[in-house]
């Protein structure tokens, strides 16, 4: 069996603070990063809400890859912003490295474009540690 | 792929069911779904298309208790099995650890079994893996047609044109009526999860 990413359990928690500190302290409902096979690494949540993460990821990891697929096909390398606005929540789509994905979940009191800003920074800040 | 998280002690493990259209991939979810509903926390998910088939697939996640103080999470998936499908199937398979085939032991559906199978093994190459090294096991479904007086195929025959070379361990089946269903997720999930337990040392 192959694992293509490992995480100790310092990596884990150094990511968890990142995405609380970022994320989840803005605003953020739930936070999950994934891998594309579909697996959670990690999930937080703000406590106003539960979801059902390992479907979440599951359909997120499928979809994402359809979108990447289409991107090829019409001669684009990735689409850079996968966004899913609802009337009250929205799910908003971001590659942290090859096949590492963080999606987050978020209401209307969190402007997309504040949003974008702090995935951007949590990123960065995740990058370095894996 | 696998995923241990040291954190929690979690492990998250992908078994997907693969075969051709119609061949009972998605029945066999649907019967773990009801027959064990006590340990699948969430709804089974399912991607359809009109008419009921699958598109995208179908996830069934589901607690399988510890292994070496990790409580293991099998995550079940199904792929669309339409030839016209591939792409979507690729996806699925990524990070797969282990795979049951499915394959419909109706007379007329022979030619698409040794299909789909010689699919699934082009389809792992993409992902450099090898249909013989991965944990893997064999359902011959829709046994119960023959009291219907349908045509079926002998499990001899199955043996022959499916598992000649692999040799992986094979069941007879009914996913309608649920015979060897658990059997054989209980297989899959005991390959899969022994080719683990050294990791958790
Ligand atoms: N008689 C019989 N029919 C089955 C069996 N398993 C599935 N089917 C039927 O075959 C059709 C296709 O099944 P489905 O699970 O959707 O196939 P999938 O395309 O492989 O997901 C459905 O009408 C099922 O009711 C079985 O064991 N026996
Ligand atoms: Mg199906």
């Amino acid at each position: 069996m192959d694992f293509t990413i490992e995480f100790d359990k310092q990596q884990i928690e150094s990511i968890e603070n990142i995405l609380q500190e970022e994320l989840i302290d803005l605003g953020v409902q739930s936070v999950i990063l994934m891998d594309l096979a579909g697996n959670v690494i990690v999930n937080l949540e703000n406590g106003d809400s539960s979801h059902d993460v390992y479907s979440l990821a599951a359909l997120a990891a499928g979809n994402y890859g359809a979108v990447s697929a289409m991107a090829n096909i019409i001669g684009e390398q990735e689409f850079s912003l996968l966004f899913h606005k609802g009337e009250e929540e929205s799910i908003h789509f971001s590659k942290v490295v090859e096949d590492l994905l963080l999606l987050t979940i978020f209401n209307k009191n969190v402007s997309l474009g504040f949003l974008r800003l702090k995935v951007a920074e949590a990123i960065k800040r995740i990058q370095v540690l894996i | 792929m696998a995923l241990i998280n040291p954190k929690k002690k979690e492990v998250q493990v992908k078994i997907v069911y693969y075969g051709p259209g119609r061949g009972g991939k998605t029945t066999n979810l649907e019967y773990i779904n009801k027959k064990f509903k006590k340990r699948i926390q969430n709804e089974m998910v399912t991607v359809k298309t009109y008419g009921d088939r699958t598109l995208f697939f179908d996830f069934l996640p589901f607690d399988i208790g510890e292994i070496k103080g990790h409580s293991i999470k099998v995550q079940l998936y199904t792929v669309p099995g339409q030839v016209k499908y591939n792409a979507t199937r690729r996806l699925v398979l990524r990070g797969v650890d282990g795979l049951v085939f499915v394959a419909d032991s109706m007379d007329l559906r022979r030619e698409m079994n040794i299909r789909s199978l010689q699919n699934l093994k082009e389809n792992l190459e993409t992902f450099n893996k090898s249909i013989f090294n991965i944990p893997l096991v064999l359902q011959y479904n829709k046994r119960d047609l023959e009291e219907e007086g349908i045509p079926i195929l002998s499990t001899d025959t199955l043996q022959r044109d499916l598992n000649s070379r692999l040799k992986a361990p094979s069941f007879a089946a009914s996913a309608v009526k649920g015979d060897n269903v658990a059997a054989t997720m209980k297989k899959i999930i005991a390959l899969t999860v022994g080719s683990l337990r050294k990791k958790l040392e």
